[in-house]
Parts: structure tokens; sequence; C-alpha cells
């Protein structure tokens, strides 16, 4: 329930009259105002700025600091009010929590000093608002990072020996400013990958001639140089590829990963040349091998962070690119059909067929004009030019228009990235607040008994359990528990009504008036042995489960109907004293309330949590050993 | 990025037909009226009298709509009709406009500030009950005289106005009496609150069962509706009901 209308608490409590002619039974009573002051006005003195507001809204949040008696620390007898020597500024933001039940984040705060005053006054970040809590995350993050760029800076100066040799080599491998050697390893492989493929690229230029009037490519005349060469880098390549494979975290990962095959690809095709013989037949392939040599080039990009950022930019503007691509194809086929079907006519055209004209289309659309093919007929002639013309359309507006959504549609897909994931937080935050404040009124009925329980022994040192529950709180989970009177149902949590469920579905429970009280009692009792085992949060966890096993007897009796009090005897799973009948609510008119104990003679009222008479109002302890013998007599 | 962008741009053939605005986003505004128009200003034969329709589109509707703000009686006269206090008053006042800074409620800021205290069920239909209950002149609002007058009656009536309360709410169509299928409505939102998760699983009869009860316990010449006289008499009759109406004395 959001302390927001707390205010409307009345109301909801006053609405309820809308139940009580319908309701078969008795309500519980009202929890009682113990401390029923007049509401009074605050003074909250935070660093020379006076903020004022009413008691009860500051014990909205009872689990904070300025809602709870801690603040009674910082009392000022002298002035009568509270003084805070904290930032003004963020206080009113915590004020306006209490007072609307949401939490802003102002963005012009500084992160941590936001933190550190929500710690001061005892509110989780984590009920900021959804308006603020994208802002909010986004600049705790960037604050993460920073503090992890510290930490790192500092743990680099340090020596960590908790590395093990293999983390040190990885750690080398991927900061190569870690260490010295590491920076020498980095420029050695990049000076190879250099030298590799320049040769490669020298290889084939002709130097010198050869007396025969040939003109030899460098490679062949310096072969054996150029041999030794390529056997350098590439043994260099193997090594590096090995010791990355040796010291990576995860093998399997890393042979998976884009720079790993690109090595892997780079430095086959000399092993395979080494493994073939100079074979006629797949001389041909191996030429073709030869040409993933040039894939070498692609290993600068471990070596350069703007190769990286290009690469993954071309990725992910793929769908883009793909337009274009798409949009030019059109157009392509578009005219060289055109052209092909002008040209057709006249004699000697370069314009054979369709797919040849598609050369002539590409190379006048993108302005090149090379001139190998041109139109002879004037229709041809015609076509070409609104070719070239709408060429330069085609080809100069997507790419600005690419260039611009690509920014846009990035920046927007991270935004909607951001979103989508925290549209499941939210939701999930949402959840949890609709079920911690069911949870909370589940948690609160098992409690209840244990403090009606005490409050029977007048005990007075045990307000401990009832001050966890407020004012406003009791009387809300009233207001659940007289619905709950009304309908003659429980409110359960998911969990149990699954379980219920299930085992009603096995045991073939009744959907009508079943007279038998043998499965009902069967149903309960297989319930609430289970249910006993989870509810142990209470110092004696025989109470819940008792209670909710008479809860449930009694509410399954009451379903029955009334006019079965025999039934009361028969229980003996319950351990009913003989005495102490039950009688079902309906017909009982002394019975007066459930659960909350009324100072009667316990004969004739059975009350909740009732033992035989109080023979010794000890506080706590007394509870524990009554064990089986407790009669869970809450009368409904 | 890519999916949605992509089915954006390229999926969209509304473009084509001419019922999407390429520049905006939004559909083409009625250009035709709007150049009807300007053509006529430019007549000099038409007068002012083509302007008027133009502002008949104007904004100005909505932003009264927005800004209407109801302010209560003065605190003299609410006590008067009343039997709070003044304190009572002002707190109840106070609650009343932190939810509803108009004034006024509607029917869904009602629905949806009392589903907050039932975070298990769904409380909008005994919400709207509740809503026509306390909203005595029917005007689809409920301003703080009537939210007060109705508290006043519940929480510092005599049990027999709460009774009378208490049967106007259940009396849907405020005819004079409650008939099967009203007490059948009600009941089943008031089973709606508990939502899906109770013990033991709720039945589909659970509503009529207790509805049988109820015209059982309270129709006394068993013709079918309660009248409010039986209603009242079978009330005053039943101990639990009377002392559940007391429950109501010290909720402010």
């Amino acid at each position: 329930m959001a302390a927001g209308v707390a205010a409307w608490l009345p109301f909801a409590r006053a609405a309820a009259i809308g139940w009580m002619p319908v309701a078969n039974c008795p309500m519980p009573l009202a929890p009682a105002d113990k401390n029923k002051r007049q509401d009074e006005l605050i003074i909250l003195n935070v660093s020379g700025r006076r903020f004022q507001t009413w008691r009860t809204t500051l014990e909205r949040y009872p689990d904070t600091l300025l809602g709870s008696t801690e603040k009674e620390f910082f009392f000022n007898e002298d002035t009568k009010e509270y003084f805070f020597d904290r930032d003004p500024e963020v206080f009113r933001c915590v004020l306006n929590f209490y007072r609307t039940g949401k939490l802003h984040y102002p963005r012009y705060e500084c992160i941590s000093a936001y933190d550190d005053e929500l710690a001061f006054y005892g509110i989780l970040p984590e009920i900021i608002g959804d308006c603020c809590y994208e802002e909010y995350k986004d600049r705790k993050r960037e604050n993460a990072e920073r503090l992890m760029d510290d930490n790192d800076s500092e743990n680099n100066q340090e020596s960590l020996p908790s590395l093990s040799f293999r983390q040190t080599m990885w750690r080398a491998f991927e900061n190569p400013h870690t260490s010295t050697l590491a920076l020498v390893f980095y420029y050695v492989t990049g000076f190879f990958i250099a030298v590799s493929v320049i040769t490669n690229v020298v290889e084939t230029v002709p130097c010198g001639t050869v007396p025969g009037n040939k003109e030899l490519p460098c490679g062949e005349r310096y072969a054996v140089a150029f041999f030794c060469l390529d056997t350098a880098c590439v043994m260099i390549f193997t090594v590096e590829y090995l010791l990355r494979l040796f010291a990576a975290p995860s093998r399997y990962r890393f042979i998976r990963s884009v720079m790993s095959i690109i090595d892997v690809v780079a430095i086959m095709p000399y092993y395979i040349g080494l493994v073939m013989t100079d074979n006629e037949d797949v001389s041909g392939a191996f030429v073709t091998l030869r040409v993933f040599r040039v894939f070498r080039i692609f290993k600068f990009s471990r070596h350069s962070q703007g190769l990286r950022i290009l690469g993954y930019t071309l990725k992910s503007c793929a769908s883009e690119l793909g337009f274009l691509l798409f949009s030019l194809t059109m157009a392509i086929i578009i005219f060289a059909t055109v052209m092909f079907y002008a040209e057709k006519g006249s004699s000697a055209s370069k314009f054979t067929s369709i797919p040849a004209s598609f050369w002539y289309t590409i190379v006048t659309m993108t302005t090149l004009g090379y001139g190998d093919m041109v139109p002879k007929t004037i229709a041809g002639k015609i076509f070409g030019s609104i070719c070239s013309l709408s060429g330069v359309l085609v080809i100069a507006l997507p790419v600005p228009v690419i260039v611009s959504n690509f920014s846009r549609i990035y920046h927007q897909n991270q935004r909607a990235d951001k979103r989508r994931a925290q549209k499941k937080a939210r939701l999930a935050r949402i959840r949890v607040a609709k079920t911690g404040s069911s949870n909370a009124y589940l948690h609160s009925k098992r409690n209840g008994l244990l403090n009606e329980a005490l409050e029977m022994t007048g005990s007075p040192e045990d307000e401990h359990m009832t001050k966890t529950t407020s004012l406003i709180e009791s009387q809300h989970h009233h207001l659940l528990h007289c619905l709950e009177k009304t309908t003659n149902h429980e409110f359960i949590d998911e969990q149990m009504f699954e379980q219920n469920c299930m085992e009603s579905s096995m045991q073939n429970y009744p959907s009508t008036r079943s007279p038998s009280l043998s499965s009902h009692q069967g149903l309960t009792t297989s319930c609430c042995s289970r249910r006993s085992k989870k509810t142990t949060h209470l110092p004696n966890s025989n109470l819940p489960a008792t209670r909710l096993r008479s809860m449930q007897e009694l509410s399954t009796i009451h379903i029955q109907g009334s006019e079965q009090p025999s039934l009361t005897t028969s229980r003996s799973s319950l351990n009913l004293k003989a005495d102490d009948g039950l009688r079902p609510n309906c017909k009982g008119s002394q019975i007066t309330t459930a659960i909350i104990s009324i100072p009667t003679p316990p004969a004739l009222t059975p009350e909740g949590e009732s033992r035989p008479p109080p023979c010794s109002p000890g506080p706590t302890t007394n509870i524990p050993p009554i064990g089986s013998n407790i009669v869970k007599v809450s009368a409904l | 990025m890519r999916g949605q962008a992509r089915k954006e741009s390229l999926s969209d053939s509304r473009d084509l037909d001419g019922s999407y605005d390429q520049l905006t986003g939004n559909p083409p505004r009625p250009t035709k009226k709007a150049l009807k128009q300007r053509f006529l200003k430019l007549l000099p034969c038409c007068g002012p009298q083509a302007l008027p329709s133009v502002s008949e589109n104007s904004v100005e509707d909505e932003f009264e709509l927005s800004t209407v703000c109801h302010r209560p009686e003065g605190l003299e006269q609410l006590q008067e009709q009343t039997k709070f206090t003044r304190k009572e008053l002002q707190v109840l006042y106070r609650g009343f406009k932190n939810e509803c800074p108009s004034g006024i409620v509607n029917e869904e800021n009602f629905k949806q500030i009392y589903s907050q205290f039932f975070p298990q069920g769904d409380s909008s239909t005994y919400a709207t009950f509740l809503f026509n209950a306390f909203d005595t002149n029917h005007d689809g609002s409920v301003s703080f005289e009537d939210f007060v007058a109705g508290l006043s009656v519940i929480l510092r009536g005599t049990i027999d106005d709460r009774l009378n309360w208490a049967f106007n709410l259940y009396d849907l169509n405020k005819d004079g009496c409650i008939t099967k299928e009203e007490m059948l409505d009600i009941m089943k939102s008031i089973y709606d609150m508990m939502g899906k998760y109770t013990y033991p699983a709720l039945r589909e009869e659970a509503p009529r069962e207790h509805v049988e009860n109820f015209f059982q316990k309270m129709d006394r010449n068993k013709d079918g509706v309660v009248t409010i006289e039986e209603f009242i008499e079978s009330c005053q009759k039943d101990e639990n009901i009377m002392r559940s109406m007391q429950l109501f004395d010290d909720v402010i």
C-alpha cells in the first residue's frame, strides 16, 4: 500500500460497511490506537533550513530514520526541533518522499552525495520512482565504472601475486600496458604483422628482368628470402596464437571469437602450402589460399581501437547498408533492362545481355564513366543520361540519410534496449511491491496471534513484537482481515495456493459441500504438516501451524454448514480439549471475536491462543513448552 | 535496432496510400478544411463568419476540462452538515486533496485509490458500487462534500443510519429493494477483492451460496426481494452485525 494513500485508509475502512451485513461471522476487533494523540507539526531543522510536516506523515515509513524513534537522537531540547547537520537540498527530496510516496532523484545532484544522504535517512534507493530511476541507474553505473577504473589503476601499481601465471599472461595479452614484457610482445607482433603484409604486397612487384625477356615478380626472384620471411612471420603468429589459446580463461569461447578465426585463417595457408606438394591440380586452389594471407592485416585490429569500432559499427549498421544495396540493385536492374532493350536494335552493340548491361549501369550510376560501353542509339543515349542523372541521386542521397539514421537509431536502440532491460526490472519491482504488501499482511497474520497471546499474558516487555507494525499497517491488516471474515476465505500466498491446488486435484477434493469431515481433515492436516515446516520464523513454530490449521478447520467446518455442532468432538487431530468446545461461530452468541483475547472466563469463551487458563503469565517462555497441547480454538 | 527500425521504414506502405504524412508521421491534417477557410478569408465577401468554425476545434475546450478545480464549502458549513469536528475535517481534507488535487474524484481515480488497499484482488467492481453510493447527486464525480457526507454517516451516524447507508449501497438501481441479482453482483465484487490465492480456493458457487444465505436471513416474507424495513429489522436482530457496526466508531 503506497503511503500516499495512507490518508485514505479511514475511507477504505469506512467502505467496509458494505461487507458487514453480508458477513456471517463476527468481525475481528480493530487495533486500538494506543497512543492516540492529536496530530502535531514537527519542525525539522536541516542545516538551518526549517522544514515542517505532520508527525503522521513521517510515521508512514516506520523503518526509516525519520519515521522511527531514531530521530529522537537528533531532538534539540532547547529549540524543540529536530536538528540534522546534513544537506538541505537532498532533504527536500527525502521529505517529499514521505509526503507523496515517491522518491525522486534530482539531476543536478551528485550521485554519491545522494546515496550517502539516502543511507543516512535509512531509505533504500531501490524505491526511486520510475520517472527518475533510469537517470539514477545511469549515473550509478558511470560512477561504478569510474570507481573501477580508479581501483584498476591502483591495483596496477601493486603486484598481485594471487593471479596465476595463466591469468597474468592473459592480462598481458589483453592489456599490453600492464607490463613491459607485454608491451614488447605487443610491438613485436605488430611489427611482424606489418612485415608480413608488406611481404605479400612486394612479392608481386616485378623487379628486374631475367635474361629471357620475362619480367619476374620479386617473389619468384628472391623466392628463398621471401620464404624465410614468411616462415618467420608465420612462426611468430603460431606461437602467439598458441600462447593466447593457453592463457584464455575460456578456451572454447576464445576459439569461437572473431580474432581467433582471423588468426587461424592467416596462418593456415602457409601450413597447407607446406603440406601440399607442387601439384598442378591443386596449385590453383593453392593460389587462392594465398589470398587469405591478406587477412593478416585484420590482425591489426587488436592493435587499433579504431578498427575495432569501425568493425562494430559496420556490424550494427548492417541493415542500413543492406537497404542501400537493395535499392541500388533495384535501380541497376531497372536501368540495365531498359538499356539492353534500347540498344538491342543497334549493331555491334556491347549490350549483349542484361547482365552485361549491369556493368554499364553501375559505372554510369556511380559517375565513373569508363567509356568501355556506350549506348549508340538515341533511345539508349536518352536512357543513359537518365541513368547517370539518377545515379547521382540514388548514390548520394541514401548515404547521409544512412549515416544520420545510423547515428539516431544506434542511440535510440541503446535507449530502447536500456528501457527494455529496465522494464523487466520495473515490472518486477511493481510485482515485488504488490507481493510485499500482501506478504506483509500474511506475515503479520502469523505474527498477530503471537502478539495477542503476549498481550493476554499481560507482559509489557514484549511490545517489541507489536511495535514492528505501525498503526496504519495494523489498521490496514484489520481491514483485510474483515474481508476475509466476510467471505470466509483466507488470503494465502501463491506457493501455498499452488500446493493446495495440487493436493486437491490429487485427492479429488469435492467441489460441492461434502458431508465427510475426514477428507477435509486429511486435506488440511497434510497441508498443515507441510506448512508447519515452512513457517519457522517465529520462535515457536507450532503457533502459526496450529493456528492456521485451526483456521482452516474452522473455515471448512463453517462452509460445511452451521448445523453440525457435533463435529467439534470428532476433531481429535487438534487435541481439542473436550471442555473448550469449539462452537461454530454462527450459533455461538457468547463468542465475541476471533483471535483477540477477551478477559472472560476461558471455559465459556475460547480464545485465540488459548491454553489452560493462564497459569503463570510469564512472558514468551511460557508459550513454547505448551507444544501439542495448544488448543487452537480461534473462534470464528 | 535492426528489426524494429526496419519494420517501421520498410513495411510501412501507408505513405503510398496517402494516409501517413511523411514529414510528421501523423495522419494528414484536415487540410481541405484549412485550405477552404484560408481561401474564404481571402475572398472579400466573406466576413468574420468563416472564423468561428475554426475556433471550434480550438484547444480551449480541452484546457477547460483539465483546470477544473472544485473548492469545497467553508469549514463551518461542513461542520454543520456533518458530525465531524473541525480538526477531523481538516485531516480528511488534507488526505483528500493529496490524492485529488483538482478537488473532485472521478470514477477512475476512485477505483485506482481503492485498489491500492487490496493488492491481491480486483476491487474495481466494488469500488464502482461505492462510488455510486458516495456520488449522491449522480453527476459522475465525488466532491469533498459528498465524500465527507458519506463518511459522516458511516463513521458518526447512528446504527440505523449506517444500515440505511449500507442498504443504499446494495440497492444498485435505487428502487428501494434489493433483488437477488443485485446482491449477487455485490457479493461477486466482494469475492473478487480476495483475488485468486485464497484458502480454501474460491469456487464459482461461493458467492451464490452466500447470497442464498443472506436472503434466507433477511427476506422475511420470502418474496425474493429485501426491502429496507426487512433489512433493518433483520440486521437489528443479528448480534454480529450490530457489533460489527460499532467497529466504525473509532475509525477516525
